[in-house]
């Protein structure tokens, strides 16, 4: 009876070794997809329970973890809530993270593959694991400024700030109204969490929307700026060239006639092109649309950064020229060229528009992170200031740059004029539907001879209002803005 | 005929020896998870200490007055596991009632079980010496398994946990009748196919390069088939269903050398489970949570959060006290392995897989060093038995193959199991120490060569 014992043995033994095979694929080749998946609970609470690394603002902490006697050792503030809430977003137990607290989740976890000696030094003296710290762009001053006056405009009116450096890319201020306190969604008591992120949720304005970087809408006439740096380069017009304008633009054997804002003429048949600009002469514009075609003005978008995602450091929207691969008819082009028909541009992609003319043409990919650092305070690394594009030449640059300029102070720019500062700007005010009411637009940038902030102002209609012009509302938030950062 | 020259050596103090370490390892798991929970060493770690110790240590020292030339190995192995087992109940119990300060000790009742365990393995190997006055009670097992497998079909006593009817309840005292039938059924086999294994052996038919029993010879597998059927029918337990069919399967094997008897217990074994998959909806339950547990993640939380803790553990483990295994639930019984897969890791289970392969390696080693059919057939039914269950509930809590209701032998929480995992290694210890023992003496007469006189006591 032996050979069947043996035989048995051998089974037994391969049975044996297929266990022993299988945890060993469990634990070591699944272990990490297993890990990683949004259910699992010990790895969610292992990371909640760490010290994780602080969001720095000149140095001030914007996100912190502070010791706390819960279940969790950990509790995740934002000293100053709404002022930061969307560039930090929040980090709750239940909803996840958002914002920098997703993006650079793995160095504020101290998960990242550069800190692994310090994973290993905190192991072998038995110390807790630490996350590293994200240090930011922001200009607090810039950034305060930007809230303030978004509040100045009431509670009841949403809006975006976008304020960025133009020969870095790195983003001064970002601020989006209405917003929220992400110190609600950290909270270890859950069930608070849960009743603020379904009332969050249920406001039909949108708080935990970052409208800064995530609502594409019409950019109405600042997008006159891509439609000049096209017409300058294409046709060679310099501010004092002649363009066509008018009461109105015709289309041979169509039904349509594009008009200027208020029916006016813009001061003749014939204006000069920085005339064109700063009365904001849907005629000219329209008519310079047509003559440079769709496909060089969608070049140039493309080239100030539309249709990508310039922005890694957070969840953003593309900007688009046309609904894709569309071919326009001549009035669709005409409305197009002055950032009409389907048009759409987020407040970060127009204040890159604003920045890549004032830095010679040069657009800079926008960055909200300057250092990360190890938790003993050693950087791991130092984000360096890159190049998306050159849009323009230096020249075209300049001379944009002087007929932005004269918007500010002598045509609908007045606004944002600032004592003893040259600013370039431009307004706009656009309608996403014939029926809907106005955005209203503003972007520029100071000094116009040597600029150190540009600047995107959306302020969103509501229903119960009735005119917007970009000018009124958008220009003292812009100059608040800029006064701010230059101070 | 001449004494025999050689006479094997008892180890009766290497046996000792790993004792000790086994011990000392048991000890160590409870400080150490004491110092990670508590950051304090209780006085319970010394009543524990001395009261483990002594159970141990009376284990040994009945081997050595009782069976001195049993396997020296068997012994440490299984108090290793079962100090393992009682430490990690105790670390969950820190878990549970730190959560909820009434919960009860569930450690206490294991440690109970424990000392029970030991005494009827010590009852056992006192009472039974040798391993063949069992054949005489072939058919007595025989009816007691019946009766023990009839029981929680009893109204009254017969209770239903977790939708499997495998308990019977009497005053504080719960049951699982199934676990003492085990080896009630192995005698009764071991008894039953000694006798009958030249009829079974008569080959029939040579087919496909197999050699297939005769048809007329089919009805104790069928019956074999037809009690596991109905097992799996009447109990919804499919873990002993397995179990039971797999041990007589292999017992038949064995003792008839014809690996026809495999192709058809397979085979069987193939249509039962088509029939289970079909008509049970538990069944089908099980498959599905196995081919993709996230498919339902509600329904297949205990598996998952098991797969997550082993993920967790990874390589070398959270250590003792430092993980959660009480996010799975039954954590202290059903799923003890995937407790010890997260705290102790990939590292501390494979040890424990280890510690039941060396289990399973001396009992297939008792099994082929008898020298009686009998104890051979015992022993390797025994040690299948022991196997076969391993298999299951490990490859079931890891993923391997689909989940069955099988307890983790000297590991998981559970009375039954630890008294009746107990009395096997008494069985086995008691083959062992009959098959080791020097020879009889036999009286030298020279003068008488051409007779020989065997005395078997």
């Amino acid at each position: 009876m032996n050979k069947p014992i043996r035989a048995l043995a051998i089974t037994f033994g391969l049975l044996f070794l297929s266990l022993l095979l299988g945890i060993n694929h469990l634990q070591v080749v699944q272990a990490t997809d297993l890990n990683a998946r949004p259910d699992n609970r010990r790895v969610i609470d292992e990371e909640f329970s760490r010290e994780r690394g602080s969001i720095l603002v000149a140095g001030e902490p914007i996100a912190e973890s502070v010791p706390v006697d819960t279940q969790w050792a950990f509790q995740r503030r934002y000293p100053q809530g709404k002022l930061y809430a969307d560039i930090t977003g929040y980090y709750s137990y239940i909803y996840g993270r958002e914002g920098i607290e997703q993006t650079y989740n793995s160095v504020l976890s101290g998960n990242d593959d550069r800190l692994f000696v310090n994973r290993l030094v905190d192991l072998v003296s038995n110390k807790k694991p630490q996350g590293g710290s994200v240090e930011l762009t922001i200009n607090p001053q810039a950034q305060a400024a930007a809230a303030a006056s978004l509040a100045d405009l009431g509670n009841k009116r949403m809006g975006a700030v976008v304020a960025i450096e133009p020969a870095t890319g790195s983003i001064l201020a970002m601020a989006s109204q209405p917003t929220y306190d992400p110190n609600e969604l950290a909270s270890h008591d859950l069930k608070s969490v849960q009743a603020a992120w379904a009332r969050l949720n249920a406001d039909a304005s949108k708080p935990m929307l970052n409208r800064s970087t995530r609502s594409a809408l019409p950019p109405g006439s600042t997008f006159k700026l891509i439609t000049a740096a096209t017409a300058i380069e294409d046709m060679g017009l310099g501010r004092k060239s002649m363009v066509k304008a008018g009461r109105e633009l015709t289309f041979p054997g169509i039904d349509y006639t594009l008009t200027n804002s208020g029916g006016g003429s813009c001061g003749g048949n014939r204006i000069t092109f920085e005339k064109s600009l700063a009365v904001s002469c849907n005629v000219s514009y329209g008519w310079l649309g047509l003559e440079v075609g769709q496909e060089k003005l969608a070049d140039k978008a493309t080239a100030f950064g539309f249709e990508s995602k310039p922005l890694t450091d957070l969840g953003s929207y593309a900007s688009h020229f046309t609904a894709k691969d569309k071919e326009l008819e001549d009035p669709q082009l005409a409305q197009s060229a002055i950032g009409q028909f389907e048009v759409r541009a987020t407040p970060i992609q127009m204040a890159m528009v604003a920045a890549g003319i004032a830095n010679d043409g040069i657009v800079m990919k926008p960055q909200l992170v300057r250092t990360l650092r190890a938790p003993n305070t050693q950087i791991i690394e130092q984000i360096v200031p890159q190049e998306l594009a050159e849009a323009m030449t230096p020249a075209d640059a300049d001379e944009l740059t002087a007929m932005m300029v004269t918007t500010v102070d002598s045509g609908t720019g007045r606004p944002a004029k600032i004592r003893g500062v040259k600013v370039a700007g431009k307004t706009g005010t656009a309608q996403s539907a014939p029926d809907r009411p106005a955005y209203a637009w503003f972007v520029s940038f100071a000094p116009a001879n040597d600029p150190q902030v540009a600047v995107a102002v959306l302020v969103e209609s509501t229903k119960d209002t009735g005119d917007i012009a970009g000018g009124r509302l958008g220009g003292p938030i812009a100059r608040a803005v800029m006064e701010a950062a230059l101070r | 005929m001449s004494s025999p020259a050689w006479a094997p050596r008892k180890r009766r103090n290497t046996e000792l020896a790993m004792l000790i370490v086994a011990i000392a390892l048991a000890v160590g798991a409870r400080i150490s998870v004491e110092l990670a929970v508590n950051e304090t060493v209780p006085a319970s770690v010394y009543t524990f200490a001395v009261l483990f110790s002594a159970v141990a240590l009376a284990a040994h020292f009945a081997v050595r007055f009782l069976l001195p030339y049993a396997d020296p190995i068997l012994l440490p192995l299984v108090v290793t596991l079962n100090g393992i087992g009682i430490t990690m109940i105790h670390r969950i119990d820190l878990a549970r009632q730190a959560k909820n300060a009434t919960a009860g000790s569930l450690a206490t009742s294991q440690m109970t079980w424990t000392v029970v365990g030991i005494t009827g393995f010590i009852i056992v190997m006192a009472v039974v010496r040798d391993h063949r006055i069992l054949q005489k009670y072939t058919y007595t097992f025989g009816f007691i398994a019946i009766a023990l497998l009839l029981m929680p079909l009893l109204p009254v006593v017969g209770q239903e946990i977790r939708g499997a009817r495998l308990w019977i309840h009497i005053g504080p005292f719960s049951f699982q009748p199934g676990e003492a039938a085990k080896i009630s059924l192995a005698i009764f086999f071991a008894g039953y196919l000694v006798v009958k294994r030249d009829a079974l052996a008569l080959a029939g038919k040579r087919f496909a390069g197999i050699d297939w029993p005769r048809g007329r010879d089919l009805g104790p597998i069928v019956m074999a088939w037809l009690l596991s059927l109905g097992i799996l029918v009447f109990q919804r337990d499919l873990g002993s269903s397995l179990l039971f069919f797999g041990l007589f399967v292999v017992v038949l094997y064995v003792a008839t050398e014809r690996p026809g008897w495999i192709f058809v217990g397979t085979g069987l074994f193939v249509v039962g489970a088509w029939f289970g998959y079909l008509n049970f909806s538990h069944v089908q339950r099980r498959v599905s949570a196995w081919l993709d547990p996230w498919a339902n993640p509600d329904q297949n939380f205990q598996i998952i959060n098991a797969l997550y803790g082993m993920a967790h553990g990874g390589v070398l483990g959270r250590g003792w006290g430092e993980g959660r295994p009480t996010l799975t639930p039954f954590s202290f019984s059903d799923f003890i392995l995937t407790s010890i897969g997260e705290e102790l890791g990939l590292t501390g289970l494979m040890a424990v897989i280890m510690i039941y392969v060396l289990i399973v390696e001396r009992g297939i080693r008792i099994a082929l060093t008898c020298r009686d059919a009998f104890g051979k057939l015992l022993a390797i039914g025994l040690t299948a038995s022991m196997a076969f269950q391993v298999f299951v509930v490990t490859g079931g809590v890891t993923h391997l193959i689909p989940l069955t209701g099988l307890t983790t032998p000297f590991l998981a929480h559970g009375g039954s199991s630890i008294v009746m995992n107990w009395a096997i290694i008494a069985l086995l210890l008691i083959i062992s120490h009959q098959t080791r023992r020097p020879a009889p003496e036999v009286l030298d007469f020279s003068a008488d060569e051409e007779t020989q006189v065997v005395k078997l006591k």
